[in-house]
């Protein structure tokens, strides 16, 4: 086992629950745990509405935890008055979706980048822009880009603005909030590789939420699915896709899509029953269950915990763990 | 065409050759201004204030007559050569006083409206952005302020105030900024949730930062187009308030003043009133048209 | 089989303050009964425009279609119709669905009188008989609950079910020809499989042709009879399914396919991506418009651009790589998808 140095994020049982009209409450996030080692990728997957963002802009610090701890660098940053939090957001920062809502149209490129370092007023007016074109240069940009507007741009380079924009202060930890889900497939791979490449470089701790689980791949050392505010499987990536346990990630693997028609015609996919059902009336037992094939009445009765497998794979489902 | 084999040799990437053309570079500005100008009617509009202003700062001293020197020698001469507008009972001059009254008019409708739209936007910017309890007790505020029936308090205010210029100002723009501020706290309360705005959070950006360099500048489009909205209603209201007896003092004058004399000899000389009362329309009118204009040079969505 | 849709020199731009943005580049191509043909392209290479002019659902003050241009439909160019000839088309004969199924239904309607709405438009019946119509037509997308929820709003519908809803309003008249313009991409992979298979099982049943606009190549390999490759306004490759994940010939194809994550690449490795973004079609480049990011250019490429040549009865393709004097070459490895580490 690892000892507790290691774990650079270590996410304790954590609950973000948002009061809707009179006395219901939607849990979001439902009571998540897990680490993520410095220099590593953690992966987190799951459809819409399974709290995965919730899970991310609670780490982040935009929302308050209802319960649970997020250590970040043996620091518990929910016990952090505000200025320490001002001090601390510059260790995480954030990578946004939609490459056309994250960044402010009326700022240019070259503001936009600064305006960490203006906030946490790091250097002048020169070295902040000596920053800047190193940094669009690190980005895959060039200097000519910096005085021009964002509308000006595809969504694939407007995305490399947006890393740029959190590079500029230095992060150690940075949370990827579905930064490829609105791009085209070739212009992912671009920016997949480009953050490959600065993790390298920086030495830098990703957090990568995605919807699907084709690019996840190729970016993360161990790979968490989150099913209704919870975690159903967590695996080293060789062991979640040669491996898979959960009834969720087989179906999840399953949906995607592979660009080879004989392969296609063939394939007997999984297909679920239904969408997601409500997380503010969540089925009882296992959440799991009212889409799941193999569900019992077992399922229904007892919500199934996190149990490890092997040494570094985990899993929520009660039919797998009897087997064992 | 000329087809060697020396066409057929394969170079692969260039690198250097990735040099893209980019399309001209167009600032929100410039890009409203050029919508702006393929409208010939918001352009004449424009084209009309940008006269009276001009003549607002000149004509006083065009026709050499001073507006305040009487002369008993000439009293209702009508529009000739000498006195282009004519003159009024007293035998001023009533080019020179139009235009005089024109510089008042527009001041408080420039100044009014600057602060109309500076409070309104501040307070609906804060309003809107830290929204829960905060937002709830400032709307509260805002609807008390509009339940009372503006005129009267404007009329008690400029009492109590007594009349001049300073007054007028206050009692229009004590009541003036609330319909702004409920705008934009709109439109913050929408933009509000982009992802831009979480953006500059996650920074660690201040209240004040967010609300003045993201927030704010979003709404430039509508702070321009309710400008040009707020500008003509303060002249009005200025022009009522001064025909009711409450505005600038003699031997000062406004448009409403203006009008307000000459209406007692609106039977014997009707121009008397009718080069006032034009230059109000035109006014009116040309900062209405611009308006609109502007309003769809700003936001071509909301063009259909 | 019997051609549908024919499309002849196809030439659309795109009047702008900077200028005259070529979006399509003279293409032509036909749609035949019962077919599935997936355009395939990245965003702006004019899918969507093409797909679009064939509904006439370009706007007009900006868009301009060449004279030169066809549509036929049913014997009758599309682009010369007017008014009520145009509206029988719409909707009746020729149906579409969109990205968003949000924006595109009306959020002040119930969805049962929103698919009754085409039927009362297009065929003679009365109201009653219409929403009758449009439950049944909701339970053949795969509504649950369909009789209760055709009296509710978009709103309380999901992603998925706002995607089924849509599809139910454009298969209601049942039409000749369905447009899906990138219908799954603002769904979930698992929710994307179920309208997929829907999509398929409803073409087979009502014999409906389909012209599936996507830039998800593992989408066309599962769904598609023929497929027609895209870039920068061009058609660039056509062919049917196998030839063109088996046996394609553009680089740019090539590229696509590569550029599709491989499940059986090792973490952490480079993906393949192509390098740079496709030209902007206001300064259209003189040669290949793909010369700027091709592996393969030649100074050929950036001269002049390539003619097609004919590979097969289905295949052909625009490339200089096939003219006699190009060096052969042998294809790029990593082109087929799978090799899968799971097991089904």
């Amino acid at each position: 086992m690892d000892n507790h140095y290691d774990k650079f994020v270590l996410v304790e049982y954590l609950q973000k629950y948002f009061r809707v009209s009179g006395k219901q409450k939607l849990k979001a996030v439902d009571g998540i745990s897990f680490y993520i080692k410095r220099g590593e990728t953690l992966g987190l997957v799951g459809e819409s509405g399974c709290g995965k963002s919730t899970a991310g802009k609670t780490i982040l610090g935009l929302h308050k935890p209802t319960n649970g701890k997020i250590i970040i660098d043996g620091q518990d940053i929910t016990k952090l008055s505000s200025k320490e939090k001002k001090q601390f957001t510059r260790k995480i920062q954030m990578i946004f979706q939609d490459p056309y809502a994250s960044l402010n149209p009326r700022m240019t490129v070259s503001d936009l980048i600064a305006e960490g370092l203006t906030i946490h007023k790091m250097g002048s007016k020169d070295t902040k822009l000596r920053k800047v074109h190193e940094l669009l240069k690190l980005v895959g940009l060039n200097k000519e880009h910096a005085s021009r507007f964002p509308h000006e741009f595809s969504g694939g380079q407007r995305q490399r603005i947006g890393i740029a924009r959190a590079l500029a202060i230095e992060p150690e930890f940075i949370i990827c909030d579905e930064p490829v889900s609105a791009l085209d497939v070739s212009i992912q791979a671009q920016v997949i590789n480009l953050l490959i490449k600065l993790q390298k470089e920086l030495h830098l701790t990703y957090l990568f939420i995605a919807h699907d689980l084709s690019m996840v791949r190729h970016i993360s050392d161990r790979i968490a699915v989150m099913y209704l505010g919870k975690l159903v499987e967590i695996a080293d990536t060789t062991n979640l896709f040669e491996n898979t346990l959960h009834p969720y990630t087989k179906a999840l693997l399953s949906a995607i899509p592979i660009a080879d028609p004989h392969y296609e015609d063939k394939k007997q996919s999984i297909q679920l029953r239904g969408e997601l059902p409500s997380s503010i009336n969540p089925p009882s037992g296992c959440t799991f269950r009212t889409r799941c094939e193999f569900a019992t009445s077992a399922c229904a009765e007892k919500e199934p915990k996190l149990i490890a497998i092997t040494n570094d794979h985990f899993v929520a489902c009660h039919q797998v763990t009897s087997d064992k | 065409m000329q087809i060697s084999k020396a066409d057929f040799i394969i170079e692969g990437l260039i690198t250097q050759t990735i040099d893209h053309k980019m399309r001209p570079s167009l600032t929100y500005g410039q890009d409203a201004w050029r919508r702006l100008k393929l409208n010939k009617i918001a352009m004449l509009s424009l084209f009309i204030l940008i006269i009276l202003t001009l003549m607002c700062i000149l004509g006083p001293s065009l026709s050499g007559y001073d507006f305040k020197t009487t002369n008993t020698l000439q009293l209702n001469f009508p529009p000739s050569l000498q006195h282009w507008f004519g003159t009024d009972p007293l035998g001023r001059d009533l080019f020179s006083r139009v235009w005089q009254g024109g510089r008042i008019s527009l001041l408080i409708g420039f100044i009014g409206t600057f602060i109309c739209i500076t409070v309104g936007t501040m307070y609906g910017g804060i309003s809107g952005y830290i929204g829960g309890r905060a937002d709830h007790y400032m709307m509260r505020v805002i609807e008390v302020l509009v339940s009372i029936p503006s005129l009267v308090m404007v009329i008690l205010l400029s009492l109590y105030l007594g009349s001049g210029m300073l007054s007028l100002i206050i009692a229009l723009t004590a009541f003036g900024w609330t319909s702004t501020a409920r705008m934009i706290r709109g439109q913050v309360l929408q933009i509000k949730q982009q992802e831009f705005v979480l953006a500059a959070v996650s920074l660690g950006a201040s209240t004040a930062r967010i609300i003045l360099k993201h927030l704010i500048p979003n709404t430039l489009g509508i702070i321009i187009v309710d400008i040009t909205f707020t500008i003509p209603g303060l002249i009005f209201a200025e022009a009522f308030l001064s025909f009711m007896g409450l505005g600038v003092q003699i031997p000062n004058t406004s448009w409403g003043a203006l009008a307000a004399s000459a209406r007692d000899n609106i039977m014997f000389y009707p121009y008397q009133l009718f080069f006032p009362s034009l230059m109000i329309a035109l006014t009116m009118l040309s900062f209405s048209l611009l308006g609109d204009g502007l309003r769809d040079a700003l936001d071509p969505k909301l063009r259909s | 089989m019997k051609k549908i849709l024919d499309i002849k020199n196809l030439t659309i731009d795109f009047n702008t303050y900077a200028g005259r943005i070529q979006a399509v580049r003279n293409i032509s191509f036909s749609l035949y009964e019962g077919e599935i043909l997936a355009i395939v392209g990245e965003s702006g290479c004019g899918k969507t425009v093409t797909s679009k002019s064939i509904m006439r659902l370009l706007p007009e003050a900006t868009a301009q279609v060449n004279n030169h241009s066809e549509i036929i439909f049913d014997g009758q160019n599309v682009l010369k119709l007017k008014g009520k000839e145009l509206k029988k088309i719409r909707g009746d004969e020729i149906a579409m669905i969109f990205q968003d199924p949000m924006s595109a239904l009306n959020p002040t309607m119930k969805v049962g009188h929103q698919v009754a709405e085409s039927l009362l438009i297009h065929t003679k019946i009365t109201k009653k008989q219409a929403f009758k119509e449009a439950v049944q037509m909701l339970k053949l997308v795969g509504l649950p609950m369909a009789e209760k929820r055709a009296h509710e709003y978009p709103n309380q519908y999901s992603g998925g079910m706002r995607q089924r809803a849509m599809i139910a309003i454009a298969l209601a008249c049942k039409p000749k020809i369905l447009i899906a313009d990138e219908p799954t991409t603002a769904l979930d992979v698992t929710i994307q499989a179920q309208i997929m298979k829907l999509i398929k099982t409803l073409q087979a049943d009502l014999n409906t042709a389909i012209i599936l606009v996507t830039h998800d190549l593992g989408i066309v390999a599962g769904m598609a009879d023929r497929i027609q490759v895209m870039y920068a306004g061009q058609i660039i490759e056509r062919g049917v399914r196998e030839e063109l994940f088996y046996d394609p010939q553009h680089p740019y194809t090539w590229a696509l396919l590569r550029s599709v994550p491989k499940v059986s690449q090792k973490s952490k490795s480079q993906l393949y991506s192509i390098t740079g973004t496709p030209p902007d079609l206001l300064y259209p480049p003189k040669g290949c418009a793909f010369a700027e990011r091709c592996e393969y250019c030649m100074p050929i490429c950036r001269k002049d651009p390539p003619v097609e040549t004919i590979i097969s009865k289905t295949q052909s393709v625009n490339c200089w790589l096939q003219h006699k004097d190009a060096p052969k070459l042998n294809k790029p490895s990593g082109l087929k998808g799978v090799i899968h580490g799971q097991s089904l």
